[in-house]
């Protein structure tokens, strides 16, 4: 993968430097090498786009022919594709709704993920973050209409980033596997909001789907204007772009590539492995509590069972497949909204069965899982050495 | 590259059909469209929505378009939206409880003309005038289910499989344990709840264990029964259907079934909308509601173990639905904590306010409402 390798690359440079000085030499490349790593990186850059679009290419063939097996004319069904999720404003509105909270789900996978951590406490983290933010937007009544905006994102990131923290901190000091802590936590955190709402929370009201009381109307975070795009959006994008700026450009983002690299390494280091897993950890909560945040106070406007609606699970996928990467994420989850848009074209005029979509998402995901092995194998991406 | 002549190959044919793009004419046709929260063979809620739907579909000037497998979150707010923009669509039927709040109050300020009718009863005066419910009492329907299951049972212990202990699950299993005592005064219904609507693995492990706790009739009130009746075909009991007729799963011990009628009331909709009559203009009732007597449930066949005298008792009970003057909830009736719920003399009928918040399990039923 580009990263390790860029990452593969600092590192030594970073011990070198922890060392003394006898390693400086290194950092002073030629101009011969420099051009050479410029073309390098350019190459590597190239390969991460044709790779992955090739992968789509080949994934959309071999939904074809399964389409024809369950005898859809293939390209009127790529047609419906096209139609349902890009093919003009109205129906990448559509690709856009339901991209908005996987995104920042699969934050909270792939920021842990820069540590070697394998979070899937995604879903915990949304329903959390959807349970704080209706706490704070139900109970502070008397908060002008920003104040209840802000006070509902920050309740809705400290209680999804503490979850997520929480798993960190057991994987940190008592080697608890954080893949089953993370999917016990998920169980956890649906059943605490299933006994608040049918509880200590429930609206009298709603007698036969179990709610809280709603966020008042005037509290609502709504649409982006001029759209029927939930506000959620906005949070993803600069979320994402804002993680992706963090674990690349900065030296914090740095650390903890180098934590996820070789921990003994940056123990020896000296670097604070302890506190860098935390605040990350912490990090890719907040991302996923923001999320239901946003689904709550844009969308639902109650927390209810509803709140469990998988876009966790849905952003672990999301993060695998865009590798990690921030901006990958961004890809990834338009690309993931726009086939769950299709979804209802393809029944209703293709008329193939509701389980098409899973069908696409499954072979679409898996060859571009798949293509991961192909990276270096193609000699038109390496460099040629003269 | 390989895939090169593919791609080629697939860009033009989606340019191509590009260009065919159609806009629908206006064909003076009912244009309604159905949406489910699960697939539409699931042996239960969704397959009965469904089969009401492929009865409307097959008049010749309805058109109907179905998608199934949209959950209750923005996602049945944008089928919608596509069935109204793209397919033309003026009546929705989006099926599921949870599609109403938020996601068809928002919808239907933006669409005043569209009709949304959405089954569960919960539109109420200042809501959207475009909004109907519609909702039956299928709890008649498991009474007589109750009847035949006690008198066909052998342990007098029947096994209810349910999924969450709100007001609409309670009352069925209260109806039906009612049904069952009034045959057998000391039949038991042993209640599990599972926490929600679709839980395979959960419903599996249910009925097994109820049925090694010696139940031997298994009913449910979750949205797919498919595994719990075939789960009680494999232990070789008996079991009453719901939602849709699973006498298939179960052919030697399904002995009868509480089964949605919407083939009726989608065609009943359908006929009034054709006769220009609608929500906006106050010519079809915001809230239609009924039983067996309007058709909105009905029962499955009766199975092989059912006996003659079972029938007849069943069917009898059946006829004072239809007739107007059976009343299921006539106290004195406690629950199974011994407070009295309904007092001595007082009968509350099936539209009574009081059994919309139903919150407890009478007497009989081992189990908490909560």
């Amino acid at each position: 993968m580009i990263e390790d390798e860029d990452a593969a690359a600092i590192i030594p440079q970073g011990f070198a430097t922890n060392l003394g000085n006898g390693a400086l030499p290194a950092l002073e490349a030629t101009d011969g090498a420099g051009a050479s790593r410029e073309s390098r990186r350019w190459l590597a850059m190239v390969e991460s786009v044709v790779i992955p679009i090739g992968a789509l290419v080949v994934s959309l063939a071999l939904f074809g022919i399964f389409c024809a097996l369950a005898g859809a004319n293939p390209f009127s069904v790529y047609h419906s594709i096209y139609r349902a999720a890009f093919g003009n404003w109205y129906s990448f509105q559509n690709t856009l709704i339901r991209a908005a909270p996987i995104m920042l789900c699969a934050l909270c996978t792939a920021l842990p993920m820069q540590l070697g951590l394998v979070m899937i406490g995604n879903e915990g983290a949304f329903v959390m973050g959807g349970l704080g933010a209706v706490l704070v937007g139900t109970t502070w009544t008397s908060a002008s209409h920003m104040e209840a905006l802000i006070a509902m994102a920050v309740a809705g990131m400290i209680l999804g980033g503490l979850w997520i923290m929480s798993i960190g901190s057991m994987r940190l000091h008592r080697g608890v596997n954080e893949v089953i802590a993370g999917l016990l936590m998920n169980y956890i955190a649906i059943a605490i909001l299933n006994h608040l709402v049918n509880g200590p929370m429930h609206d009298p009201s709603s007698l036969n789907k179990p709610s809280s009381f709603p966020i008042p109307d005037a509290n609502s975070l709504g649409s982006i204007p001029g759209t029927r795009v939930q506000f959620g959006l906005v949070y993803g994008i600069v979320a994402c772009i804002a993680s992706w700026f963090l674990i690349k450009h900065t030296t914090f983002g740095l650390k903890a590539r180098i934590v996820g690299g070789n921990i003994r390494a940056a123990r020896l280091a000296g670097l604070p492995v302890g506190s860098i897993t935390l605040i990350i950890c912490f990090l890719g909560g907040a991302m996923a509590g923001l999320g239901g945040m946003a689904e709550v106070a844009a969308v639902q406007g109650c927390a209810s069972a509803s709140l469990a609606a998988g876009y966790g699970y849905a952003g672990i996928l999301v993060a695998f497949v865009s590798r990690q990467n921030g901006l990958g994420i961004l890809f990834v989850s338009i690309l993931l909204g726009g086939m769950l848009a299709s979804g209802g074209m393809l029944q209703r005029e293709n008329h193939l069965s509701d389980a098409i979509v899973i069908v696409f998402q499954g072979i679409v995901f898996l060859t571009i899982l798949f293509s991961e092995s192909l990276y270096g194998r193609f000699k038109i991406f390496q460099e040629k050495t003269a | 590259m390989k895939f090169r002549s593919l791609f080629t190959a697939s860009a033009v044919a989606a340019s191509l059909l590009l260009s065919l793009a159609t806009s629908r004419a206006d064909d003076g046709k009912v244009k309604m469209g159905f949406i489910y929260v699960g697939p539409k063979d699931d042996y239960g809620y969704n397959q009965a929505h469904a089969e009401g739907c492929a009865a409307v579909r097959a008049l010749p000037w309805v058109e109907a378009t179905e998608e199934a497998s949209v959950p209750e979150t923005t996602a049945v707010q944008e089928t919608m939206q596509d069935m109204i923009e793209q397919d033309g669509a003026t009546v929705l039927f989006p099926t599921s409880f949870g599609y109403f709040n938020p996601y068809i109050l928002k919808l239907a300020t933006q669409y005043p003309k569209v009709q949304f009718f959405h089954c569960g009863g919960m539109w109420h005066e200042g809501l959207p005038n475009n909004v109907g419910s519609y909702f039956g009492y299928i709890d008649e329907a498991e009474y007589i289910c109750g009847i035949v299951a006690a008198e066909t049972s052998k342990s007098k212990k029947i096994g209810f499989i349910a999924a969450k202990p709100i007001p609409q699950v309670l009352r069925n299993i209260n109806s039906y344990t009612l049904g069952a005592q009034s045959v057998v005064p000391n039949a038991t219904v042993q209640v599990v709840f599972t926490g929600d609507w679709s839980l395979p693995v959960k419903e599996a492990e249910a009925a097994n264990s109820l049925v090694d706790q010696g139940c031997d009739v298994l009913t449910c009130h979750v949205d797919s029964p498919k595994v719990i009746m075939i789960t009680a075909a494999k232990r070789g009991v008996m079991c009453t259907g719901y939602h849709a007729n699973q006498s298939a799963l179960n052919p030697k011990g399904y002995l009868t079934g509480a089964e949605w009628n919407w083939s009726k009331i989608y065609s009943d909709y359908a006929n009034w909308i054709r006769a220009g009559k609608s929500l906006q203009a106050g010519t079809i009732p915001h809230l239609v509601r009924g039983g067996l007597k309007d058709g909105f449930c009905k029962l499955s066949d009766y199975g092989p173990m059912v006996s003659d005298k079972t029938k007849a008792d069943a069917d009898a009970a059946k006829a004072k639905f239809m007739a107007g003057t059976m009343v299921i909830y006539k106290g004195p009736i406690k629950d199974n904590t011994g407070a009295t719920v309904v007092p001595a003399g007082t009968e509350e009928a099936q539209q009574d306010i009081n059994l919309e918040k139903m919150n407890y399990l009478v007497a009989g039923v081992i189990g908490k409402p909560n």
